[in-house]
């Protein structure tokens, strides 16, 4: 469904992502982890060019997101993201949070959108803060919030960067939790992550990148159980290992 | 010593207010004007299309390099020669405050949305918001709402601008009192007024900018 074909990026004469090829395919969960400032937020933001590459395509069900020509706003509506700081407008409450695109991009009724928002809130149960604003909500309420908003758009894959680096640790499972659960529902999923038990739980396969290069992409058995390379390895005993 | 007569503000109490709502309605005016434009200046300078940038960057700076007084006279004799005919002195004078403090609000129009977190469009984005959308729902109102004492602030300072508006003949307050004032030979007394007049209003402007800053850090 998403395919990245050698792709690289520089910002200046700083190479960001070198010749990165892989690809997510439908129902599939790809976890994406390596040191920080080795290119996996910029990987994933390039998936529904946020960030512009300078090689390579990009292409999400046969739409090419790097493609000249390319109406990226219908894509990006297609393609749900989960930001690290949730970035859930502060200004609105949770209900309008969520309705904005589904008005303004879905075209969707002022009932339509309001019905798909108290449903999914109700699946992560949050239900009873619709009418707050983001800022009286705990970090793990927030990113939760932050995932209806994606999922409201009904999007074919959804992109997580590093969705519980910004919480407190007891706030880490309660996001986990509903992940998992999309992934179980079929979601197709790009997630960068350093939560390696996420991984193990229910990624297909694990991109392993460092220095802007993948280094590593296997199935999430043989990544953790015999890593390749000796990056990736020194990388897993560091963050496993304590 | 003195002998003050307040009584001369009595008797001509409805020739004072005539002109200070010709005052205040240039004053606000001028606020909604110079901050519409100061909007698309601000939008034109930070869209990162050069064109678009460069004018808006030549226009504000130019405007900011002369004194308000020159962009009055500007107007007033330049607006006629371009449109073949007078178009009065309210007019004239509405445009060249319009125009002037566009180019100062744009400044802090500029900043209000540079303060608002570079994720929150990129959050927009994601969503398939165009980048107008983005402007108008998420980036803007947080801009505003940053910008709200600073932008009632320069308000203020607009409005004591607008005594300037007697070198094209327009009677606002400052002007009235000093007309007052020569005519009836009460310089003192109009003079203690009129600074009165503006320190209540400008001073309760204030106090509403300290409460909006209070408004914001909660």
């Amino acid at each position: 469904m998403i395919k990245i074909e050698k792709l690289s990026k520089w910002y200046g004469d700083f190479q960001v992502l070198i010749d990165c090829t892989t690809q997510v395919n439908a129902a599939e969960v790809v976890v994406v982890c390596g040191p920080s400032g080795s290119g996996k937020s910029t990987l994933i933001k390039c998936v529904n060019g946020l960030e512009p590459a300078q090689e390579g395509r990009i292409t999400v069900e046969g739409m090419e997101v790097t493609g000249r020509g390319t109406d990226l706003t219908r894509l990006r509506a297609r393609i749900g993201m989960v930001f690290q700081h949730f970035e859930l407008y502060p200004h609105m409450t949770v209900r309008e949070n969520l309705c904005l695109a589904q008005q303004k991009v879905l075209g969707r009724s002022r009932d339509e959108a309001v019905a798909k928002t108290e449903a999914l809130l109700d699946r992560v149960g949050l239900s009873q803060h619709i009418d707050k604003h983001p800022g009286a909500l705990s970090g793990g309420q927030q990113q939760r919030v932050a995932i209806c908003r994606a999922l409201a758009m009904d999007p074919i894959a959804m992109l997580f960067d590093e969705p519980t680096s910004a919480l407190d640790p007891e706030m880490i499972n309660e996001v986990l939790d509903v992940m998992v659960e999309l992934a179980r529902d079929g979601m197709t999923m790009m997630v960068v992550t350093h939560e390696m038990g996420f991984a193990r739980k229910v990624a297909d396969r694990v991109v392993f990148m460092d220095a802007g290069a993948i280094v590593e992409d296997r199935p999430t058995e043989e990544f953790f159980g015999a890593p390749d390379t000796d990056r990736a390895k020194d990388f897993l005993s560091k963050i496993l290992n304590h | 010593m003195f002998n003050f007569d307040f009584e001369v503000i009595l008797n001509n109490l409805p020739f004072l207010w005539e002109g200070l709502q010709l005052s205040l309605l240039l004053t606000g005016l001028a606020v909604i004007g110079g901050i519409f434009f100061g909007t698309i200046l601000a939008l034109m300078r930070l869209s990162g299309i050069l064109p678009l940038s460069l004018v808006a960057a030549t226009y504000v700076n130019l405007i900011r390099s002369v004194p308000l007084i020159l962009v009055i006279f500007w107007f007033y004799f330049l607006v006629p020669l371009i449109l073949g005919r007078p178009i009065g002195s309210f007019y004239s004078a509405l445009i060249a405050f319009t125009l002037f403090e566009a180019a100062y609000f744009s400044e802090i129009i500029r900043a209000g949305i540079q303060s608002v977190r570079q994720g929150q469009g990129q959050a927009g984005q994601a969503t398939g918001l165009s980048y107008f959308q983005i402007q108008r729902h998420i980036v803007l109102p947080q801009a505003f709402r940053n910008m709200a004492p600073i932008l009632v602030t320069q308000g203020i300072i607009l409005f004591q601008d607008t005594s300037l508006v007697f070198v094209v003949s327009l009677r606002d307050f400052m002007t009235v009192s000093s007309i007052i004032a020569r005519t009836e030979g009460r310089l003192i007394e109009m003079y203690i007024f009129a600074a009165c007049v503006y320190f209540v209003i400008c001073f309760a402007g204030s106090l509403f900018v300290r409460r909006l800053q209070k408004a914001s850090i909660a």
